[in-house]
């Protein structure tokens, strides 16, 4: 059985967290797949935020060696999405 | 009766708006309640009270902007409230009065902006979004929003303020946005190097082993207890003022004022253009796991809102890290009144001797500014030294 989330659903959580964690960004400027960093001043205690709400959000752990990953908003969307898959086929 | 006046909040602050209360008449106050919310040029500022009492009467509404010692508020002291209690009945026909004439005033103030409940729940609207509405002269709150949880985004605010828009505006809010804090910023930079003799000095620390032990120990942490290097950087620069004490503390009244407490002001650079640098306390004094969290919970309300007062002021001394975008060195500027400043750049990689032989190592640039009229170059170089070599033992940080 599966309760898979859609990309979408999956998409649009990203971003809540995202902007949880910057309000100030724009998500209407914002180009999801160019590393965040480059577009805003996004440091790494903002990522750090970053990564904690997203692992709280999708009950994940994302180790340092896979920070590489999640730099852009479609990155992180993807690394998501893997660990969403993999959780289900594992069961 | 005592008088509750708006503080400085840093050498360069001169005024502030009102923008919430969290109390009204007759409330009781602890020491370091926050009472109110005063909006600076350095983002919204909760400000606390440290004197135990009842809240008397309210005499700046929302909106009001005033300068630096104005009084926002009266409350009756505890020691106060015995003395009060006794004269009580004599004064009584006059408090009833003044009570009166107290509710009218807070009436015909919040009559015009009746719509504005002191508990009301803040619509979601971006800083960005919140300074251009204001600019274009548009209310935020009725602009409707699509952003997350119908958050209003700038595109919302662009969009409500139609088509006629131009690039007139565009110029103009450069020059808005950044004033209030640029102004600030320049007033203290410009009396740091009109009054205080800098010297700066500046060394390549290995930091190789710091990091490792800081990689090897989030590797065994969940998400939440990780820590970011910063830490790291401002434990070793506490701890390394016990040894150069003449670096932590004020210049004032023509003498240098040593303090043996370590409160350090973390410069945070905001997206939305300039920086803040609310300090850190009692560093020397917390652990590692202690420093991780107040120091992510300052990083995030400099962001979002919501510094407190103290926060502003009692820095005994700056510490700048610019290495998040690659700079190299820092040639930092003191914070008037404080006696020096630590900048740290990027963590580089790059090959050093280690035992005679060429090896890969993590180094961070490490610079001091100070000033000459506390300490000498030979001290700050001890200080510089000490910081190295605390952060060969991470683990004893």
């Amino acid at each position: 059985m599966s309760t898979a989330m859609t990309r979408e659903a999956i998409s649009a959580l990203t971003l809540e967290k995202l902007l949880q964690v910057a309000p100030d960004i724009d998500p209407g400027l914002l180009d999801p797949a160019v590393s965040i960093r480059d577009q805003y001043d996004f440091d790494s205690m903002d990522f750090l935020n970053f990564t904690i709400a997203l692992g709280h959000e999708f009950e994940m752990d994302i180790p340092e060696k896979d920070y590489a990953e999640l730099q852009s908003l479609n990155g992180a969307i993807e690394y998501v999405s893997k660990h969403l898959e993999s959780g289900a086929s594992g069961e | 009766m005592t008088e509750f006046r708006l503080p400085s909040l840093g050498a360069d602050m001169e005024v502030a708006t009102l923008r919430e209360w969290f109390v009204k008449p007759g409330d009781k106050i602890k020491k370091g309640d926050i009472v109110a919310a005063v909006e600076t040029d350095k983002g919204i500022i909760d400000i606390e009270i440290f004197e135990p009492g009842t809240i008397e009467r309210i005499l700046v509404q929302p909106d009001e902007k005033v300068p630096v010692g104005t009084v926002l508020a009266t409350f009756c002291g505890e020691a106060e409230e015995k003395t009060e209690k006794a004269k009580a009945a004599k004064h009584k026909v006059e408090r009833d009065e003044q009570a009166v004439a107290t509710a009218r005033e807070v009436a015909s103030a919040t009559m015009p902006g009746a719509a504005i409940p002191a508990t009301k729940v803040r619509k979601r609207i971006s800083p960005a979004a919140r300074q251009r509405a204001r600019e274009l002269g548009l209310d935020p709150e009725a602009i409707r929003g699509t952003g997350p949880g119908g958050a209003v985004t700038l595109e919302d605010v662009m969009s409500s303020a139609g088509p006629a828009a131009p690039a007139e505006t565009a110029t103009h809010r450069v020059e808005t946005a950044e004033t209030g804090m640029r102004r600030a910023i320049a007033a203290a930079m410009a009396r740091s190097k009109q009054e205080i003799p800098h010297y700066y000095l500046s060394t390549s620390i290995d930091f190789t082993r710091a990091q490792s032990w800081l990689e090897a120990r989030n590797a065994a942490r969940p998400l939440p207890e990780r820590m970011v290097y910063a830490v790291l950087l401002l434990k070793a620069v506490a701890r390394a003022l016990a040894k150069t004490p003449e670096l932590n503390g004020f210049f004032a009244d023509g003498a240098a004022q040593l303090h043996g407490d370590v409160h350090i002001g973390v410069a945070i650079s905001l997206r939305s253009g300039g920086l803040v640098v609310p300090a850190l306390r009692d560093v020397r004094d917390k652990t590692l796991n202690e420093l991780m969290p107040a120091f992510a919970d300052l990083v995030n309300r400099a962001r979002l809102g919501h510094l407190r007062g103290s926060e502003l002021q009692g820095a005994t001394i700056t510490v700048t890290s610019l290495g998040e975008q690659g700079v190299e060195t820092v040639f930092p500027i003191i914070y008037p009144p404080q006696l020096a400043i630590v900048g740290f750049g990027a963590i580089v990689e790059r090959i050093r001797p280690v035992d005679g032989q060429p090896a890969l190592r993590r180094i961070i640039n490490a610079s001091l500014a100070a000033d000459h009229r506390a300490s000498d170059g030979h001290r700050g170089g001890i200080f510089l030294a000490e910081i190295e070599r605390l952060l060969q033992e991470p683990e004893k940080l």
